[in-house]
Order: C-alpha cells, then structure tokens, then sequence
C-alpha cells in the first residue's frame, strides 16, 4: 500500500509539474492576503506596518498551508473520479486508501513550495523570526501537518458529491470562518462577542497560537499540543469518512 | 463444461432504473463474447460488476472461478479492462502510463519498463511513447488505454465498446489487436452495439435489451435467425427500379422490403443468391451505383428479435 500511494503521489506531481498553474492559487492568495493586511490595516491595528507584519505572519503561514491543502487536493479527485482514471484502478488489485493517500501526498510538495515562497516574501517585506531557526522549522512543519490533516474535509466532500463547482467553493469558502474566524487578523478582545466565541472554540486558533508562540516567542507547549490534537482529531474524522465513503462506491 | 466468465441471474437497479434485470451470460476459455445492445442495455453496468466497480443486487458473476463480489481482490488480478471512454493520463506520456500501471500492479521497476516498452511496440505507440497521452489522436488513445489493460497479462481482457468513435481503418485495426489476444489464449468479453463487430470478432454473442439477454448463438447462428443478410441495389437510373426489384424477387424468391428513394432492399439466404443477382442485373443492363452484401444493423437484429415470427420454423 506504501509503494503504491507513492507510485500515485507520483503521478500526480507529474502532473503538478507540467501544469504549475494549479499551483498559483496556493502561492498568490495568501501572499495577496499578507501584502494587503499589512499594508491596508497595519497602521490602523498595530500603529506600524512593520509590527502588524511580526503579528500576523504566523497566522498567514497557517492560512497558506490549509489554502494548499482545501482548493487543489479535491478537485484532482472529482477530476480523477469524473474521467474513470480512479475506476481504472478500482478495477486493479490497488488498495482504495492509497487511491487518495496518493492524491494527498504528492500535496506535500506544494505546501512546501508555498511555505517557502511566504517566508521569502516575509522576508523580503521585513519579517524577522524572533525565536531560532529550529523553532521556525518547526513551525513550518507543523502548519504543513494541519493543512494536511484539515485537506481531508474537501477530500470527503469529493468523494461524497463528485462535483468541481461544490469541491472548489467549499475549499475555497470553508478557510475563511476556520482561519479568519481567530486572532490572526486582530486581537480576539476587539471582537464582537458572538466572534470571539468562535475564535475561542475554533481548532485553528490553537494552529495559530502555536505558530505564534514558535516564531515570535512566548508559550509554545500548550497551543502545539492543542495544535496536534485538533489535527489528529480531523485527520481521524474526516480521512476515515472519505476513506469509508470511497471504498462504499462499488 | 467450466466457463472463464460465468454470469447467472444478475441484477442491477440505480433508484428507479433497471439497468440490469436478470441477466446471464457465458464465455469459454480462450474465446471472444461479444454482448451487443443499443444504448442503456446495461452493457456497461455489466462490465463494472464483473470489473468489481460496483456490486451486484442479485445474482452470481464468476470470473475465472472467484466470485466477483466475495474474491473481489483476486479478481483485480486476472482481469484488465478498459473501459468506454478512454481513462489514460493525459498529462503521462505513454510511457509513464503504463509504467504506473506496472508498478501498481508490483511489478519490479525494470520489469514495469520493459512491458511497457513491449506494448508500446506491439500497439504501435513506439514513436510517440515519449510524447503526453494528451497529444494522442482518439485512435492512439484507445490503443494506449488497451495496452494499460494488458501490463498485468491478465488471462481475462472486458472491453467495453472498444472501436466506437474510431475511423474505419484505425477499427480494422483495433479488431485484429481484439482477434490477437484471443489467439494467444485471453478470453475477451467485449461490448458493442454493431453486429458487424461482433460478427467480426466473437464466437458467441449474447443480444441484450432493457437489462435482458434476448438473444444468445453463434454469429452464424443469429444472422440466420434474424434473417441472414440483406442486399442493396441502387441502380444508376432511377427509373430502372422497378426492374431492379423484379430481379431481386425473382433471385431472392421473396419480395422486396421496401422501394425507397431508388434503393432496393431484400433479405438474402446466403452468397450465392448475391451472385445470382449480380449476374441477372448485368444480363437485364441494369447498370448500378450501388450493390452490397450487408448484416442486419441492430435495429433489424432489435426488429426480428422482437418479432414473434422471426423464430425460426
Ligand atoms: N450510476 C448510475 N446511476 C443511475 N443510473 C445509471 C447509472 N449507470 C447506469 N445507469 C442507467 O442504467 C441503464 C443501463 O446503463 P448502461 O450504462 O449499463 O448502458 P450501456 O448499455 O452501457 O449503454 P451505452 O451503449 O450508452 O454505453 C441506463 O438506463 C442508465 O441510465
Ligand atoms: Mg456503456
């Protein structure tokens, strides 16, 4: 089953790689998104660009992993399912998880080329990591876990509605309430408190905190623990279901 | 006798439709089946169930011994398919494709190459092996998507409509690839809505309708009992029809279907009958523009079929 998720993982950054367009959406949102915060609202929220840029970094970095993961990963699924490649492999004595483990995996590469990419333009823009180089990797690493554990909601919504138009809005749509829907913006005390509410329950809060707490300093322990769990949780929840889901097909 | 395909009594609805409402069908080792039908027969719904794509309500499918629903895994293994519209990559060249299908299939890397290296050859996609699939012409591609579904040398091959949409030549094509691998001793269960294809390729073919065999024989036998074969004249000058059609009756020994648009049509018992007219149109000068031999289409098949008196006496 390894090698043949890694045989699919393959093929599709194959096919990542002679059509790089897929990869724009993931590079040019949140890169958009952190330009146009920092320079829109910085000095009105921090009182400086420069400080709202340290502030909210972290939150970007997790918003570009989750964006990596939602938009592309369903949609090469629907595609798969609609033109009978996966009925192909249905048909072989392939196991059916590898089918979308595969499809998963080979997004690994473009979290990590979207990660590399924001911290460049961080860069570029002034962003400083506060903490050490170790402790930013990890962030890194672990915003990639989340995405990737968060990617399979879109992937069960492939599976189960087999519909691009409905993959690409609810991946496109379901960030906003799970990313926006915290501090990362602003402080969760300025919220109204129906919103603050959300940002207190909200799994993401916790990736952001820790992504916070890994880049800039400050409790570190706690929010990556909450950080794991949550991811643990969706990957539990949601891999199972489409896995379940996808096997129900025949 | 044991049969490589074994269908007994299977049954399929989605919802409200019936694709499948009982149907059997068996093929012997080494030996094409060919299942003709019109559109929604449930030609395809068949295949993904003897594919194991999707379960079956009622019924028994047996491919090479294994149940399709209880030894599903096993089946995977013997069986290739490809299906009615073609499923290979666009973005792999046609190397990659079949390379991925080898390596899914656990094939050692270099044995994964070398197979695909020989179909490639044998289909002949040599020249644009190197080339993404999406540069192919719609022949190419079902060439490329049968191949996908050798590189595990299945002993079972189900194609499902294989030539539909392709030119005559690339079809002719296509039938001696189909004819080759019965030859080597796969046995092929392949759909199609042509009796000039089936009668080309299969040894037995089962006519299905609404989800029901209603028909099964040999090729030979089915043209006999939908009324062998059908000559058409058309004569150069229009006014010359009615002669033409007297010369028809009068080889044939029965009247004419129909007069229509200066084409005379009539079933004929066999090629002598067909000589015999070629003969009588020249002696009457009865010069033509047109003059064949030909099968039933599946209309007609579907016509006599349903016809009580098109059972033979
Ligand atoms: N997934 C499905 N959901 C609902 N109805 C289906 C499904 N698959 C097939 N059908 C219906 O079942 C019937 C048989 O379909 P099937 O595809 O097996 O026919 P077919 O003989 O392959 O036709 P064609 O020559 O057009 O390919 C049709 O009425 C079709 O609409
Ligand atoms: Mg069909």
């Amino acid at each position: 089953m390894i090698a043949h998720s890694l045989a699919l993982a393959g093929r599709s950054l194959t096919k990542t790689r002679r059509n790089p367009g897929v990869l724009m959406d993931a590079l040019i949102l949140p890169v958009l998104f952190l330009v146009l915060f920092v320079y829109l609202f910085g000095g009105a929220v921090a009182g400086s660009t420069q400080e709202y840029l340290q502030y909210l970094f972290p939150g970007i970095l997790i918003l570009t992993t989750v964006l990596a993961g939602q938009i592309a990963t369903g949609m090469s699924i629907v595609v798969d399912m609609k033109k009978g490649v996966f009925d192909r492999f249905r048909s072989m004595p392939v196991s059916r998880s590898s089918l979308l483990v595969g499809s998963v995996l080979a997004d690994s590469v473009r979290y990590v080329i979207a990660v590399v990419v924001l911290f460049g333009v961080g860069y570029l823009l002034g962003f400083r990591v506060e903490t050490n180089a170790a402790a930013a990797a990890a962030a890194a690493g672990l915003a990639i876990a989340f995405g990737f554990a968060l990617s399979w909601i879109t992937v069960l919504v492939a599976v189960l509605l087999r519909d691009e138009t409905m993959v690409s809005t609810v991946g496109f749509l379901l960030p906003f309430p799970l990313v926006f829907g915290t501090s990362m913006v602003a402080p969760a005390e300025t919220m109204p408190d129906w919103l603050r509410t959300w940002a207190d329950v909200n799994p993401v809060s916790h990736a952001i905190d820790a992504s916070q707490g890994l880049l800039l300093g400050g409790p570190v322990a706690g929010p990556v623990a909450m950080m794991l769990l949550w991811g643990g949780v969706f990957l539990a929840v949601f891999g199972t279901a489409a896995v379940t889901a996808y096997r129900r097909l025949t | 006798m044991t049969y490589t395909i074994d269908v007994e009594g299977l049954t399929k609805s989605f919802g409200p439709t019936t694709a499948l409402a009982g149907i059997d069908l068996q093929a012997r080792p080494g030996t094409v089946l060919g299942v003709l039908g019109p559109n929604g027969a449930g030609k395809t719904t068949a295949i993904r169930i003897l594919a194991t794509l999707l379960r079956p309500d009622g019924g028994r499918a047996v491919v090479d011994g294994l149940d399709v629903v209880r030894d599903a895994v096993e089946v995977r293994r013997r069986v290739g398919l490809t299906g009615q519209y073609a499923t290979v990559d666009e973005d792999l060249t046609g190397t990659e494709n079949l390379v991925l299908f080898g390596r899914l299939l656990d094939l050692p890397r270099d044995e994964a190459r070398a197979r695909a290296r020989r179909l490639l050859d044998r289909f002949g996609l040599a020249e644009a092996a190197g080339r993404r699939a999406s540069t192919y012409s719609g022949g190419m591609r079902r060439r490329l998507d049968l191949a996908a579904s050798l590189v595990g040398d299945p002993s079972i091959v189900f194609l499902d409509e294989p030539t539909t949409g392709l030119d005559p030549g690339k079809r002719d094509e296509m039938w001696r690839t189909i004819r080759s691998l019965a030859d080597d001793g796969t046995t092929v269960l392949l759909t199609t809505q042509y009796l000039e294809e089936a009668d080309a390729l299969a040894d037995e073919i089962s006519v299905i309708d609404h989800g029901r065999v209603i028909a099964h024989d040999t090729p030979a036998g089915l043209k006999q009992l939908v009324g062998g074969q059908t000559v058409v004249v058309r004569p150069r000058d229009p006014d010359l029809t009615t002669a033409a059609a007297g010369i028809v009756e009068r080889s044939t020994g029965h009247e004419v279907d129909r007069v229509r648009r200066g084409v005379v049509t009539a079933p004929v018992a066999d090629e002598r009958t067909f000589t015999e007219i070629v003969h009588e149109l020249e002696r009457g000068g009865v010069a033509v523009t047109e003059l064949a031999l030909r099968l039933p289409s599946l209309d007609e098949v579907f016509a006599a079929l349903t016809r009580p008196e098109a059972v033979p006496a």
